[in-house]
């Protein structure tokens, strides 16, 4: 057993492929004094990095994890222990070979070369040991390779040690982690104590417990993931290196296959999900391989089996070929399926880097120590941030309700909207009950139901006709409904009113709260009571963090609305900013209030039948928020608009929210009011309105100046991301977000197809566009228009193309569509001047 | 040439045995199961021997319904027939299981025939008694040797060898039927293939459930022994330690002073 | 009923052989726990057995009984079973107590089985009572078992190396019986038909006295050349762990470790292993462990006897090339 150093300004716990990246990273940045805590033996401390399978697959259709593991293929080149092989991912049925043509698409979108799809004599061609008559085909990457995670952590943690900032003590297990004031302090292990102003938890399957330690959560969940090493292989007999062939997914079975040495190695995602307590797990001297090795359970490995036989008869099917090595490996598995890294939003200074695997370790390590040093990563991380989770999402079913259900989809075909079926519903709106009266079809967003459509709208398809755009393709109209326009159409040309209970809401007060919101914020807080700022939040890089609105209640009171996905995340980066002083407070009032939305040109019809309220446009000018009752209940109501109409956001105690939404209901009818789902709220108008969204168009890599949010005079007061703001605005844009149009969405086969989003934006010739910075284009929101009659996509683009009228052309499943740049920067395609909000 | 061959389903441990709170048992939580090195090859030594002369091969356990796994190991490496005398789990003494094995043989006997090679490992891997498959051998008044690394036939009978106590080999000619307890290195057990797994899988095995009988052992608790750690004496370090490391080789006496 | 504890005891050469001291040594003690007696058989040829038995005073035996037959000989497992059975008939002893060695255990074994008898291996504490309390062996001893034994005649073997062998008493002489027993053609039948002294030459992985590992740390196929020229050496054999295998640097069948084989060589030198437990497991019955390895933190440390830190490509042809001078120097 080492003992530890009595300080040190970093201690990272676990040194596995995540660890040792982290060690690396922090020294590059120009951290020292680095101590790296492993409880197991090095070089194969026994976790999850010990047993990976160690290839790496580029292609994956979220931006951020292919960003990632773009990064960490690089860094594991650099470091010499990347072997090229390529990977196959072959389809055994139609719908995989369309999916197919999705990956293809995606890997245009973020630029990866030498993609293609192969015929089976193709693919027999590279791989001559498969049947290929069980195929109809694959998608070849030629980047693909297998890595040495082992010998890469290894060498990593040397290139810190020569840098003098490393210090590694294996053989000590953490006991304890002190946090005081709400910051961490120190680390108890069996070799000692030691002061630390930052601990990083990189400890893979046992990171929930290390920080549990701390009265922090990382809601991950141990999980089985079965493989086998079959072997010797005769043909591989006289292999010299690790693995000459390409790395092969079945995808349609949920299974991989790799020459690993002489042998083989078969692995599945297919089997059920087999769950584990991080507390539960064995410790290394109990263990007969490892902790993270489990016994093999062989009944929920042999249908997987026979999938394998199938595919590769000469190799699974000999005789002489035996099993040489079969484990239930431990991995990490979470509840939406992406990593968890970030500051904890519990303990100042606790850093989480868990739920990582080897693919993409290194490019997280990379993000995260520039996050941790510079606050300024390169690449966003908001998908993987450890505060997106709500309190629910860390309670032990909802993660392993979701593990379950997510792991069967490793190599699923994900369709981009989606949902989750498991441990729902679990927040609902006052309103819920009447929703399903309406029928509506519930979509979840931070575990609230949001109705996404109501089919009590049915008859307005009627009433619309073919201007609600129907679609033929199954894959477009799956989790859609034509519906969704009728919903559009009746709003904007009466009234609809939407249930947007999922906001995420924090009040803010206290004499120091104004100071501390404006230096959050692009524009400007320090407004007249009763005005409501929309604003951006920016990075020290000027990178776009979110977007939301703040109203100023009263001089020491703002209440801050922002979306539910990110609004945790959010709540973080307002918390983290509240002075050390304590004259400001934030407090979450999420659960306090319900918010209905009232828009379209009868909406003030609406609202004054249900108060007596000044409501005129002179009494309640857009921008502004103030008290109504409505049927004896106090609301606030503000005036503003995320759909490009008339009409109020009204807050009401969520106890009271039945009775308002009744109140309204009731007072819509005469005026034709339509309930209007989330479908209309947050894709069509939205779109039909040019307005951004976090995640979409707004994040870390883009800027205000690209995203056309540039505003013609820049506020006194200083603010984060300032300095950057500015001498961006004083360069030429390196892109710019526009909306295209679809000029015909009629395939090769007749039918119509619209895209979902995510597609590769192409030249007339066919070729990508790539900006000044390297980035390609591609469609960062996609959706039906039903008022401006095609389907419309937005996209950021270099500034030659960026043109009014431009003809570009956007890959769907393997075609190609023409489009037309309709609007190069904000300008809404539908009512370019705002005159029905301004109504 | 018929063939049995007798193992134990044993947990698969790790470095270190843990034990239930209460100490009657190996804490099995996070272990697999297997049989011992010796019964592997005991069941390697049967597949060659039917291989190499034809014949059928029998695996027997006595065990609990889970034992079936350890048939089915068996069969995927080409064991013919399986047969399972299902326990409830609680432990046998070795005068009790080597009577519900003698009873169980001397049944599949009657209506098949005789076994000419009735294979047991040397010891079992957890309880350690040396001694069933004698029991056995008695019983069924045949010949058995224990602790044999190599296995010939010959006419009408086998050349057992085994280590003699003072080196070198000594060797017995059994006549058959004959009982003999192999153990580890008499071969190197292979992997079993995954077709081999698969038709396992599938085979049918002869169940029949003896009555546990109380035997004169009887467990009262397990204990760990006291751990000794140690620490490696450094004797040099780099080429320099060349005389340092022959002068231990000589102590040890692996090499000539 | 002599109720007296009986040992039994086997010879290398003119004493006891170990196996036999410790069983001695535990039977004494029971002997003296229950105001009984110590009696030895004493297994050897009828020419030898009473110059074995006159020896046994030093080991504090009170009677020494010598099996006399013509044709009986150490080679005789049944035989041999056959007459201690009749001898425990005859003087019905409260316990007989035997080497845990293989042959002891082999012997009790039968003598159990003929007499229908429960019997106890591997034993490392009994406490004589109405049921008898004894600790024993399980798991090659990584795991002891407290148990009853409850038999007219307790039947069991001690656990090598776990007790403590007595100090020989000078000049005492036990009284000597010498019993015939009858022997059937059956009896008789199984014998050592030949023997081979042990092989020179080219050993086997699972035999070899020294046996010389390489793990991750040896690099390469090519890697081996030099552990392959000291197991020349020092006539012994080579292996690897898991990772060497897998790479195809090694044959499969050079494994060692939990999916490999479990070897129990006098010395173990592991060169560039880190020492994973399922490598431990494999080699952790060798005599001595020294390790080879850059790691001074490696886990193989905390297994090995010895150690020597540096590159196992500059330190294991030092120690080759130590050897051949050393031979030259006699030579």
């Amino acid at each position: 057993m080492s003992s530890v150093p009595a300080q040190a300004r970093v201690v990272i716990i676990g040194a596995g492929i995540v660890g040792n990246s982290m060690a690396w990273h922090l020294a590059e940045q120009g951290w020292r004094d680095i101590l790296l805590l492993e409880k197991g033996v090095l070089p194969n401390p026994g976790g999850s990095t010990g047993h990976a399978s160690n290839f790496i697959f580029l292609v994956d259709h979220s931006k951020e994890m292919t960003a990632f593991t773009l990064d960490s293929a690089r860094q594991y080149r650099e470091l010499g222990v990347y072997t090229e092989t390529g990977g196959i991912e072959v389809a055994r049925t139609p719908e995989r070979m369309e999916e197919l043509k999705r990956r293809m698409a995606s890997a245009l979108s973020w630029g990866i070369e030498g993609t293609r799809l192969l015929n089976p004599a193709e693919v027999k061609a590279m791989v001559p040991f498969i049947d290929e008559s069980v195929i109809l085909g694959a998608f070849y990457t030629p980047g693909v390779g297998i890595v040495d995670s082992l010998q890469a952590g290894t060498l990593m943690r040397q290139k810190a040690q020569d840098l003098g900032a490393l210090t590694v003590a294996a053989g000590v297990e953490v006991t304890g982690i002190d946090v005081e004031d709400g910051r961490v302090r120190r680390v108890h292990t069996d070799g000692g104590t030691v002061e630390a102003d930052v601990v990083v938890i990189a400890c893979g399957v046992w990171s929930p417990r290390i920080a549990n330690m701390a009265g922090a959560s990382i809601p991950l969940t141990p999980a089985v993931h079965q493989m086998m090493d079959i072997g010797p292989v005769p043909r591989f007999e006289h292999t010299t290196g690790d693995v000459g062939f390409p790395i092969i997914r079945d995808m349609d079975t949920n299974m991989y296959e790799r020459q690993h040495g002489t042998g083989f190695e078969i692995g599945s995602y297919a089997h059920r999900a087999i769950l584990m307590d991080a507390d539960d797990i064995p410790s290394i001297a109990a263990s007969a391989l490892s902790p993270t090795m489990l016994p093999f359970t062989k009944e929920d490995f042999d249908p997987q089996l026979e999938d394998s036989l199938e595919l590769f008869p000469e190799i699974v099917g000999d005789e002489s070929v035996g099993v040489k090595l079969a484990i239930n490996g431990l991995l990490s598995l979470t509840p939406d399926g992406n990593p968890i890294i970030g500051e904890t939003p519990e303990v100042k200074g606790l850093w989480s880097a868990a739920a990582i695997w080897i693919k993409e370790a290194p490019g997280i390590a990379k993000c995260l120590a520039e996050w941790m040093t510079t606050g300024r990563p390169e690449i966003d991380p908001h998908g993987s941030d450890i505060a997106r989770f709500h309190e629910h999402h860390k309670t032990a079913q909802h993660i392993a309700a979701r593990a379950i259900e997510g792991y069967n989809k490793t190599y699923g075909i994900v369709h981009p909207m989606e949902q989750w079926a498991s441990n729902r519903p679990i927040r609902l709106s006052p309103a819920y009950d009447r929703q399903v009266e309406l029928g509506a079809v519930f979509f979840e967003a931070a575990g609230w139901e949001r109705p996404f459509w109501y089919e009590s709208n049915r008859p307005l398809l009627d009433e619309y006709g073919d201007r609600v755009m129907p679609r033929a393709a199954e894959w477009d109209s799956r989790w859609w409904s034509p519906i969704i326009n009728a919903e559009h159409l009746a709003m904007r040309a009466r009234v609809g009113i939407v249930d947007l209970s999922a906001f995420t809401i924090f009040d803010v007060t206290g004499p120091g709260a104004c100071a501390a919101l404006e230096r959050l914020s692009v524009n400007k807080v320090d407004v007249a009571p009763g005005r409501t700022v929309y604003t951006p939040l920016l990075n020290d890089a000027g990178g776009i963090l979110a977007d939301l609105t703040i109203m100023r209640l009263a001089a020491d009171r703002f209440r801050v609305v922002t979306g539910g996905g990110m609004g945790m995340r959010d709540k973080k980066l307002f918390t983290d900013q509240l002075p050390a002083d304590g004259s400001a407070q934030l407090h979450d009032a999420t659960n306090q209030w319900t918010t209905i939305g009232l828009w379209g040109p009868r909406a003030r019809d609406v609202l004054s039948s249900v108060t007596a309220a000044d409501v005129s446009h002179a009494g309640f000018p857009f921008l502004t928020s103030k008290t109504v009752d409505i049927d004896g209940v106090r609301t606030l109501a503000s005036r503003i608009s995320y759909v490009g109409e008339l009409g109020w956001e009204i807050y009401v105690p969520i106890e009271q929210g039945r009775r308002v939404w009744d109140a309204i209901s009731e007072a819509g009818r005469p005026h034709g009011m339509a309930p209007v789902g989330i479908g209309t709220y947050a894709v069509t108008a939205r779109l039909e309105k040019g307005y951004r969204a976090h995640g979409a168009e707004l994040e870390l890599d883009f800027d205000l100046v690209a995203a056309g949010m540039a505003r013609p005079s820049v506020k006194d007061a200083d603010f984060i991301g300032k300095a950057a703001y500015l001498r961006k605005r004083s360069e030429a844009p390196v892109a710019i977000l526009c909306t295209l149009t679809v000029d015909d969405p009629t395939s090769s086969s007749g039918v119509k197809r619209y895209m979902l989003g995510r597609e590769p934006v192409l030249g007339p010739d066919g070729q990508p566009l790539v900006d000044a910075k390297g980035r390609r284009s591609y469609v960062t929101s996609a959706g039906s228009g039903p008022s401006v009659g095609k389907h419309l996509l937005m996209s950021y683009l270099p500034p030659d193309r960026a043109v009014e009228g431009t003809k570009l052309l956007v890959d769907y499943f393997g075609e190609r569509y023409p489009v037309t740049v309709a609007v190069a920067g904000a300008t809404p395609l539908f009512d370019p001047d705002n005159s029905r909000i301004r109504s | 040439m018929r063939v049995l061959v007798c193992v134990k389903r044993v947990p698969a441990t790790g470095g270190r045995i843990l034990l239930t709170a209460d100490g009657s048992d190996i804490d099995v939580r996070h272990l697999g199961f297997t049989v011992s090195p010796h019964e592997e090859c005991a069941v390697e030594e049967a597949v060659r021997i039917i291989e190499a002369g034809g014949g059928a091969s029998t695996v027997l356990t006595l065990g609990p319904a889970a034992a079936e796994e350890q048939l089915r190991d068996a069969m995927a490496i080409g064991i013919d027939q399986a047969v399972l005398l299902e326990t409830d789990g609680r432990d046998w003494d070795p005068v009790a299981a080597a009577s519900a094995i003698v009873e169980s043989i001397r049944a599949h006997e009657a209506t098949d025939g005789p076994y000419d090679l009735i294979l047991f490992g040397n010891e079992s891997a957890d309880s350690g008694g040396f001694q069933v498959g004698i029991r056995v051998a008695r019983a069924l008044d045949r010949p058995c040797v224990t602790g044999v690394k190599s296995l010939l036939p010959g006419d009408g009978r086998f050349i057992a060898r085994r280590e003699a106590a003072a080196g070198g080999w000594e060797s017995f000619e059994l006549p058959l039927p004959a009982v003999v307890s192999v153990k580890e290195g008499i071969n190197l057990p292979r992997y079993p293939s995954i077709p081999g797994r698969l038709r396992a899988k599938k085979k049918e095995i002869d169940r029949s459930t003896p009555a546990w009988q109380p035997g004169g052992l009887e467990k009262i608790v397990l204990r760990l022994p006291r751990e000794e750690l140690t620490a490696a004496e450094v004797i040099g370090r780099g080429p320099d330690a060349g005389p340092a490391v022959v002068d231990l080789l000589v102590r040890i006496g692996v090499v000539d002073g | 009923m002599s109720g007296g504890v009986l040992a039994i005891v086997s010879f290398a050469g003119a004493a006891p052989d170990r196996g036999s001291l410790e069983a001695l040594a535990l039977a004494r003690r029971l002997a003296a726990d229950s105001g009984a007696d110590l009696e030895a058989v004493v297994v050897a040829d009828a020419s030898s057995g009473r110059a074995a038995a006159a020896l046994l005073g030093s080991s504090r035996v009170a009677t020494a009984i010598i099996v006399q037959h013509d044709r009986l000989t150490v080679d005789h497992p049944d035989g041999w079973a056959a007459a201690i059975g009749q001898v425990v008939k005859a003087r019905t002893p409260a316990a007989v107590v035997g080497a845990g060695t293989e042959r002891g255990n082999d012997l009790l074994a039968r003598v159990a089985a003929d007499l229908g008898l429960p019997m106890a291996a591997n034993c490392v504490v009994i406490e004589p009572g109405d049921r008898y309390r004894l600790t024993r062996q399980r798991w090659a001893g990584s795991l002891l078992e407290d148990c009853w034994l409850d038999a007219p005649i307790r039947l069991m073997t001690v656990a090598p190396n776990t007790v403590a062998v007595d100090e020989a008493i000078a000049g005492a002489t036990p009284t000597v019986e010498v019993v015939d027993v009858v022997l059937t053609e059956r009896d008789l039948a199984l014998h050592v038909a030949s023997r081979e002294a042990p092989e020179r030459g080219k050993v086997s992985l699972a035999d070899a006295k020294v046996v010389i590992g390489g793990g991750r740390g040896v690099g390469s196929t090519e890697g081996f050349g030099d552990l392959e020229e000291l197991a020349g050496l020092l006539g012994g054999a080579v292996g690897g762990s898991r990772v060497v295998t897998s790479a195809g640097w090694r044959p499969h069948a050079d494994q060692i470790g939990q999916t490999g084989l479990r070897i129990a060589p006098d010395i173990y030198i592991a060169c560039g292993i880190s020492g994973a437990i399922q490598h431990i497991v494999g080699c952790k019955a060798a005599k001595h462990i020294l390790a080879i390895n850059s790691d001074p933190e490696a886990p193989i440390m905390s297994v090995a006897d010895y150690a020597v830190i540096g590159d196992l490509h500059a330190i294991v042809p030092a120690i080759s090339a130590e050897i051949r001078r050393r031979a030259a120097a006699r030579a």
